[in-house]
């Protein structure tokens, strides 16, 4: 026996190690290309165009191919950025309640049942594709918002209503996990000193869980922030400072998806779009630290 | 001779089909220590859930007996279980404090059903850690997360959690098993101490700490009461053989 040569597991050992380094080498190049990419187009319309970044974030007027009176492209993004959080926003907070109730329903008081029949019922809001949730939007709640407020049904309020249904299931889901996580033997210690199991859910479960149910309120919000499409079919597509709930107006998601085919690729234009995109991916870095920041907090040992 | 503030009387648990209690009868006195010994797996845990009807909460348990605490039989259908299990409390074999601060804890079963004020809330915390012997190490550091404690201290912590809402009975259940041997001690001086007001009921593992701290101690085997006495008796000289062979290591 050659002790001096590599055996076969070492030669496998090395083989599989390489393997696995140059995938992760090869992820590491596309995440920092992607970034590089949109930071340098989305920068372009402040060095480039010279547009100015503070106007750019207060500005209500967007069109680009126009120049304001300073003789600079109106590129005011406040809009969509407005619209964004506020959509994304009141889906949380319409969600939230739901997705708890259904979680300590799925946990806390009929486990079997309740995870027998509503486990399936989210698995398939989860797999519903984003333009069909859009078109269910655009055919039955944008006709009921038009019908009760007026106008023409598009606007904050559809869209809304849209992302509550979409982020209902994650925020759902991970609040599962979240009231799961909490150890058995803390409902053991509350009911052992006299507490009722509502009394337990409240001021034991949730607030061992709270770290990690904000995190998943987070997640539904990071979801709701970059959804397009179905936001797209419902909000309007104006890119107008929202006046009310149900006035037409424009996400950053949804601007991008509806003018990112009209532009050409190192126009103002377009740089302008790039610039909507990269508040994105600033915004969901954003959500990633905070998950982040959370979850150090809460944790529990 | 004093009467028994808790006497329980045939007492037959059925996990389904599976019957874990075979009978048993033992009563308890006030300020007492009461050991209750016997293998893994002979239903001592399962005994003592009884008392605080812990058991109520695993689904497909049958339950058949007496249990007569201080006149009237807890299983009785108008029998509060909140009322009962702030009587006859509990301390598990993990330490198991909220993961909150140590004030919180104590003040938990305080607050669920009334709203003390804050100086009556911090009084009765104070005592509470005072007397499960854990005030001197947590006083400054009562806003601190428990769970930031020794395994010691929280057991300690946990005691004195229970204290607070000032028990007739308390029900522990192998509470040093999970701790070294300095924090067992300390565990062990605490109830010594805490024997002048309260009754205890402790399960454990440790012959040896049965013998230093219980007045009575129960030997329990695949379900049955074997024996039960005086301590001192017991440990010593034995009724039954199976006892003795326990006490001596044969099996277990
Ligand atoms: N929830 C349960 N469902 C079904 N059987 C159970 C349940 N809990 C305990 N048992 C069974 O009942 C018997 C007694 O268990 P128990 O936990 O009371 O024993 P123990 O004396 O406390 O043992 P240990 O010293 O290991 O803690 C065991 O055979 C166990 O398998
Ligand atoms: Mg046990």
């Amino acid at each position: 026996m050659d002790l001096k040569s590599p055996s076969k597991a070492t030669n496998e050992d090395r083989r599989g190690r390489i393997i696995t380094y140059s995938c992760i080498g090869i992820i590491i190049v596309l995440v920092v290309s992607i970034l590089y990419f949109i930071a340098s187009r989305g920068l372009a319309t402040f060095i480039q165009n010279h547009v100015n970044v503070f106007r750019f974030l207060t500005g209500t007027q967007w069109n680009p191919s126009l120049l304001d009176s300073h003789g600079q492209p109106e590129v005011g993004a406040l809009p969509m950025i407005t619209t964004s959080f506020l959509v994304t926003i009141l889906a949380a907070i319409v969600a939230t309640p739901f997705a708890f109730a259904v979680a300590i329903y799925m946990v806390e008081i009929a486990p079997k049942r309740g995870t027998k029949l509503l486990q399936p019922v989210m698995e398939l809001l989860v797999g519903i594709p984003s333009v069909v949730y859009g078109f269910i939007g655009l055919t039955v709640i944008v006709p009921i918002v038009r019908h009760i407020f007026g106008g023409t049904g598009v606007g904050i309020l559809a869209g809304t209503l849209v992302l509550f249904v979409m982020i209902l299931p994650t925020v759902t889901s991970l609040s599962v996990d979240a009231l799961t996580a909490v150890p058995m033997y803390l409902r053991s210690a509350s009911l052992a000193l006299g507490a009722t199991r509502w009394q337990t859910i409240r001021k034991v479960i949730l607030r061992a869980a709270m770290p990690r149910l904000l995190t998943a309120i987070i997640f539904g919000m990071a979801r709701a922030f970059g959804e397009a499409l179905a936001v797209q079919m419902v909000i309007g597509n104006a890119a107008l400072m929202p006046t009310s709930l149900v006035s037409p107006t424009s996400t950053l998601t949804s601007q991008l998806t509806t003018e990112v085919g009209n532009t050409v690729m190192g126009t103002i234009q377009n740089n302008a779009l790039w610039s909507l995109a990269l508040i994105l991916l600033l915004m969901s870095l954003v959500f990633n630290l905070l998950v982040h920041f959370i979850g150090k907090r809460g944790e529990i040992k | 001779m004093t009467s028994a503030l808790l006497e329980t009387e045939n007492v037959h648990l059925y996990y389904g089909e599976k019957e874990a209690l075979k009978g048993i009868n033992i009563d308890f006195k006030p300020n007492t220590i009461n050991a209750l010994i016997g293998p893994s797996g002979c239903g001592k845990s399962t005994y003592l859930r009884c008392l605080n009807r812990m058991n109520d909460l695993i689904s497909g348990v049958k339950i058949t007996g007496t249990f007569n605490f201080k006149g009237t039989d807890i299983y009785a259908p108008d029998v509060n279980l909140v009322t009962l299990r702030t009587e006859i409390g509990m301390v598990f074999q993990q330490p198991n404090p909220f993961p909150f601060s140590v004030y919180d804890n104590v003040a938990y079963g305080l607050r669920l059903n009334q709203h003390p004020s804050k100086t009556e809330l911090d009084e009765k915390i104070e005592k509470a850690l005072k007397k499960a012997a854990v005030w001197d190490e947590v006083k400054d550091d009562l806003n601190k997360n428990a769970m930031a404690f020794s395994g010691g201290q929280q057991q300690r912590i946990c005691i004195a959690r229970l204290l607070a809402v000032s028990p007739d009975i308390i029900l522990l259940d192998e509470p040093t098993s999970a701790l070294d041997p300095i924090s067992s001690g300390e565990i062990e001086a605490t109830l010594m101490q805490l024997k002048s007001t309260y009754t205890i009921i402790i399960v454990t593992h440790n012959l040896q700490q049965a013998s230093r701290i219980s007045d009575t101690t129960s030997f329990m085997l695949n379900g049955e009461l074997i024996e039960t006495g005086q301590t001192s008796k017991l440990f010593v000289t034995p009724d039954k053989q199976e006892t003795s062979d326990y006490l001596n290591g044969k099996f277990g």
